[in-house]
């Protein structure tokens, strides 16, 4: 096994606070964080979106830098929500963008329930109240492309602190919204659905772990997994499941979807490691959208240095 | 009349490069997208489909013409043929060279970090990845069919040999669809379909070679001038 200890986030690439701390996004959020108050998302549906999704599209004013965003260049917003993959509306990459402006995601709950002390239903508007940062993040695809995207969202231990995992709760099971009728790529059966996803419960509390309800500003457009999705920046993008219904705190190891379609080439980890291949091909290289050649892929996708220790003493050839 | 039929048919095979070569050259000059977010990806899948397509094409000349009696048709089959180990070319250098770079330090020496031309890595992965080797075989199976495939060639060699050569297409066209079914993630309609159609062109051979066999059995086969189709 090979972990690299050389930092894979050198602390140039950070952001000087003085530098990314917008004063006013920061101080709004942190007003509205400490009154309690609604985070209401001002301002009307932004009329350029041109899609079906006007009506669920709002800008997003309140979200704070955060020292964990990336200062690489960020990939432009057309590749973000056109190159996609979502089965869920096709297996192709311009499906999601092609399909998936006919979700409804308002009215949307998210249950959470299983091993934790106060089971509830969440409304998305409630979500929408967690103080909101910007994480700039690169996105690693186990297709061998990356991005690099600016989310908006909040940790996902903020949501969890506040539903109180129970001493039994190890693992965090996920489950994406299952309505065939809204998503055409439901009615074949390429996956198993709905689509399941879940996390140790030591990488859920990892404040790189969040709960995305934008990009680029705004709310999240359906393709990218409205309105609320996870982003686990340093594992392969199918772990950061998208449209999420329900969260339950288990004991044991939940099912993924991926592992269970295909379990000899996507673990439970699926950590991004260029050491370990993909048995079809080789993880040691990407294309970042955007760009031409391949460049190398990082350990960890880069986030080495803040997950690393999360996994002292796994094989993660044996545990990919 | 002949001469005009051939010609459309050939402008016909030609225009999904042409269609390529639009996009490519929209994309860089009006940077429009046109290829997509992927331009690579979209060039290397669709110049590979293309090559599957026109093996299959190529294939499906001799059981049509026996079904269907239009003999006329196999003066279309070395065109499509050519097309095949053509559109082949495009998808394997497209591959080795956008894709895999090796062509990136002399198109565009700013291109990016990876300048190091990884050969190692690219003859490794042929050998390493199953679906990179089956691809990989079929287009060099083409190499040798395309280069014999002139009436020089076909008088050199003797119709029989000539015959016996060119029935390596039967390979790539094995190669070609499983060369599709492995890399994808997911198998689909679209796989199944390619693969059903190949099993119907080699499977109508099969069946009239065995038919032949029991039409005259204890006989030293006579040989007629079969066409390998």
């Amino acid at each position: 096994m090979l972990i690299k200890t050389r930092p894979e986030l050198p602390s140039s690439e950070i952001t000087p606070e003085s530098v990314y701390v917008n004063r006013r996004t920061f101080m709004r959020a942190a007003i509205a964080a400490g009154a309690g108050a609604a985070l209401t998302v001002p301002g009307t549906p932004l009329v350029t979106e041109a899609s079906a999704q006007a009506g669920n599209v709002w800008p997003i004013t309140n979200a704070a830098k955060s020292p964990f965003s990336t200062t690489e260049k960020v990939n432009a917003f057309e590749d973000i929500t056109g190159y996609n993959n979502f089965y869920e509306f096709g297996t192709d990459k311009g499906d999601p963008a092609r399909y998936a402006g006919k979700l409804t995601v308002r009215p949307w709950t998210v249950k959470i329930d299983g091993q934790v002390a106060k089971p509830a239903p969440y409304q998305i508007e409630d979500l929408l109240k967690f103080p909101l940062e910007e994480r700039v993040y690169r996105l690693r695809c186990v297709e061998a492309w990356s991005m690099v995207i600016p989310w908006i969202g909040f940790p996902l231990a903020d949501l969890l602190k506040k539903v109180e995992p129970t001493s039994k709760a190890k693992f965090v099971a996920f489950e994406t919204l299952r309505r065939p009728g809204e998503m055409p790529g439901q009615r074949q059966a390429a996956l198993e659905w709905p689509y399941v996803e879940g996390l140790r419960l030591d990488e859920a509390m990892h404040p790189l772990t969040i709960l995305a309800v934008g990009l680029y500003g705004k709310t999240l457009l359906t393709q990218n997994g409205a309105p609320l999705r996870l982003v686990v920046p340093w594992k392969y993008g199918f772990k950061s499941i998208k449209s999420i219904v329900r969260i339950s705190l288990v004991e044991k190891q939940p099912p993924t979807s991926w592992n269970i379609a295909n379990s000899s080439e996507y673990g439970f980890y699926s950590n991004v490691n260029p050491t370990v291949d993909h048995p079809r091909w080789t993880q040691s290289r990407e294309r970042r959208i955007g760009e031409f050649a391949r460049r190398p892929t990082l350990m960890f996708n880069g986030y080495g240095d803040q997950v690393a220790s999360l996994y002292t003493g796994l094989d993660l050839k044996k545990n990919y | 009349m002949r001469r005009i039929i051939k010609v459309l048919v050939f402008l016909v095979a030609l225009a999904p490069a042409a269609r390529v070569v639009t996009l490519t050259v929209t994309d860089i000059l009006g940077k429009t997208h046109a290829l997509g977010a992927n331009p690579i990806d979209t060039l290397t899948d669709t110049t590979g489909i293309w090559t599957l397509r026109f093996v299959l094409l190529s294939l499906a000349i001799t059981p049509l013409r026996r079904l269907t009696g239009w003999n006329v048709l196999i003066r279309y089959r070395r065109m499509l043929g050519l097309f095949a180990f053509f559109y082949g070319a495009l998808h394997f250098t497209t591959w080795i060279g956008l894709d895999q770079g090796a062509l990136w330090p002399y198109i565009l020496p700013e291109a990016g970090p990876d300048q190091a031309v990884t050969w190692e890595l690219i003859l490794r992965d042929i050998a390493k990845r199953p679906y990179i080797t089956v691809g990989f075989t079929g287009f060099v199976l083409m190499i040798p069919l395309a280069i014999t495939s002139t009436a020089g060639w076909i008088r050199r060699l003797g119709g029989r040999w000539w015959n016996r050569l060119h029935r390596l297409v039967y390979i790539t066209g094995i190669c070609g669809v499983v060369h599709f079914l492995w890399l994808v993630k997911v198998v689909e309609a679209e796989q199944i379909t390619y693969a059903a159609i190949l099993t119907v062109l080699l499977g109508l051979r099969l069946w009239w070679a065995i038919a032949r066999r029991l039409a005259a059995p204890a006989m030293p086969a006579r040989r007629t001038v079969s066409s390998p189709g």
